[in-house]
């Protein structure tokens, strides 16, 4: 079992690390502007000059993808450490102090994280509005009962434990205990976790973006240029493929992570 | 008895939390849809009159308890954007996407079950092997994605369907049912693949077991000792898992809807969100989530009919 979990995780630190470092390049160069028209070379195919071809503007399809990936990366990491944050402070003082606030909290929780994320994103979206900020935000809003009750789970556990009763002797504070002396037990957990958070961002900003409420133009995003290659199928197919690809890669990538850190397959 | 009561009463006590809070949601969008439907219109008097026959009169939970009283009864109030009873706005919508989930979900069903015993009885083969890698990418397709190759391969090259022309169910039952079975595969891809992984690691945690080894030493072959043996407990998480997943596969088919272009509440209930139209999409997602909680309260019966262990605890 570890042997294979092992060579899940390498599988998905390659795919995650590749994407990275073309993301990261992405940020300072990419082969193309991309948001230069090019009427000469309308829907392209692929060729040495443009790798994966141009789209309907005449724009490089590879550059958009990368710009593309990399502001779909971006809300994905800015929504799962929100979440993470408030999740890990609400899990924490709600496992630590028990009572009756944290039996209504769980109970909200068990209710939340039992719908479909991409109906809840909607109806944030309904709420709030769409575009980048929003899905964030609604996004982040998501991810909360997720952590929060993983770290309640873990908190209820380990306070029973000898390290932390010994740490009380001494005398040593709650908060103390709960944040310098528990949280770092936890971190293993949390780790599967994030990556498989990161997997339903990515997957949730995607499916948005495609219906159209998600990020709005002229902001970049993967769902959004696959909403728009959809109308030039037939012409230009490499555009929907290339775009499908790379959210199959990001999530595949932070799946194969998640599942050799030991975590759920699906959340 | 006396277990399954209690379910019953936790669910319905859900059922209300549920719909309380989406009222809730909606109700504290800002600004006035009376205004805003009327516009330059605007009097007064008119304004009391569409309040009323919009059902905004009253406070907070006089509304509430007014509106709950109309789902149940099968009014769902009026639709901001047509002018009409939403459940005319709906009409026929329900059964398109219902149709469409259970054919998605026979289809998980069908492939999962049989494609994870293949791969746990054959684990070490080059074959199994191949399609486990296989099986791990496609869980990571959102369907979607999927649902735009199908509509390139076999909507617009092979030309098996004609992409955005939806067949009716009144109009041909097969033509509808050759219509959905694209977007219902579609869904059902990456579903059926968590699914067949979530059997072969069940299968495998089961392998450890003590009467597995007892079965072995009798002398039964590794396929025999799944199939008489494994194969009972194995699938109990599984069981649970399906009847959870009609849930995933409703809110699936909200987008997939929009790539096949099939005239089902997810495609309104996309609409009705950009059009802030908020009586319709309040409607849908009561219904989904209704939908959801009540599965997850068969997935809890199901799991105690067919498992004694949880019975008694």
């Amino acid at each position: 079992m570890i042997d294979t979990h092992n060579r899940t995780f390498r599988a998905g630190a390659v795919i995650t690390g590749i994407m990275l470092l073309i993301i990261l390049v992405g940020l300072v160069w990419t082969p193309y502007d991309p948001n230069a028209m090019n009427g000469a070379a309308k829907l392209a195919s692929p060729s040495l000059a443009h790798l994966l071809g141009t789209d309907n503007f005449g724009r490089d399809i590879f550059s958009r993808v990368v710009q593309g990936a990399g502001a779909t990366f971006l809300i994905a990491a800015v929504s799962v450490a929100a979440g993470l944050v408030i999740g890990v402070v609400l899990g924490g003082l709600t496992g630590w102090y028990g009572g009756w606030v944290d039996e209504l909290l769980m109970r909200l929780n068990d209710t939340l994280t039992a719908f479909p994320s991409i109906l809840l994103a909607l109806v944030l979206i309904a709420l709030f509005g769409s575009g980048k900020y929003n899905i964030i935000f609604a996004l982040g809003l998501l991810f909360v009962p997720t952590f929060a009750r993983i770290v309640r789970m873990e908190v209820a556990k380990q306070k029973e434990l000898d390290y932390v009763r010994s740490a009380r002797l001494m005398g040593v504070g709650s908060m103390r205990i709960l944040f310098v002396h528990i949280l770092p037990n936890i971190v293993p957990v949390l780790l599967s976790t994030i990556a498989i958070s990161f997997n339903n961002a990515v997957l949730a900003e995607a499916s948005m973006s495609y219906l159209g409420v998600g990020v709005q133009p002229p902001d970049p995003s993967l769902g959004r240029m696959l909403n728009e290659a959809q109308s030039y199928l037939l012409s230009a197919p490499w555009y929907a493929l290339s775009s499908g690809v790379a959210i199959v890669l990001l999530v595949l990538g932070f799946g194969l992570l998640s599942e050799g850190l030991g975590g759920e397959t699906d959340a | 008895m006396g277990t399954i009561a209690k379910k019953t009463g936790t669910l319905l006590l859900t059922l209300l939390l549920v719909s309380a809070m989406a009222f809730l949601a909606f109700q504290i969008i800002p600004g006035d849809p009376v205004t805003k439907i009327l516009g330059t219109d605007y009097t007064p008097e008119r304004a009391a009159t569409l309040r009323h026959e919009l059902g905004l009169e009253g406070d907070l939970s006089a509304r509430y308890l007014r509106w709950l009283a109309g789902f149940i009864t099968g009014d769902f109030g009026i639709s901001y954007s047509y002018m009409k009873p939403v459940r005319q706005v709906m009409q026929g919508k329900l059964a398109v996407t219902a149709a469409l989930s259970v054919l998605s979900w026979l289809l998980v069903l069908l492939f999962s079950i049989p494609l994870g015993i293949a791969l746990a009885r054959y684990h070490k083969g080059v074959f199994a092997r191949a399609a486990a890698t296989v099986n791990q990418v496609f869980m990571a397709v959102p369907p979607f994605f999927i649902g735009i190759l199908f509509t390139y391969l076999f909507g617009l090259l092979l030309k098996w369907f004609v992409p955005g022309k939806f067949v009716p169910f009144s109009e041909s039952f097969w033509g509808c049912l050759g219509y959905l079975f694209f977007p219902a595969l579609a869904i059902a891809i990456p579903k059926a693949a968590k699914t067949a992984r979530l059997l072969v690691s069940s299968i495998m945690g089961e392998m450890q077991k003590d009467y597995v080894r007892t079965a072995y030493s009798r002398g039964n072959s590794r396929w025999m000792v799944i199939r008489t043996h494994v194969l009972r407990n194995a699938l109990l998480p599984v069981v649970t898992y399906l009847a959870m997943s009609l849930a995933d596969i409703v809110a699936g088919s909200i987008i997939v809807e929009q790539v096949f272009v099939v005239p089902g509440i997810g495609r309104l209930l996309v609409a009705s969100i950009a059009s802030r139209d908020f009586p319709v999409a309040l409607t849908i997602v009561v219904i989904i989530a209704a939908l959801v909680v009540f599965m997850n309260y068969v997935a809890d019966l199901v799991t105690q009919f067919i498992d004694p262990r949880v019975r008694l605890s």
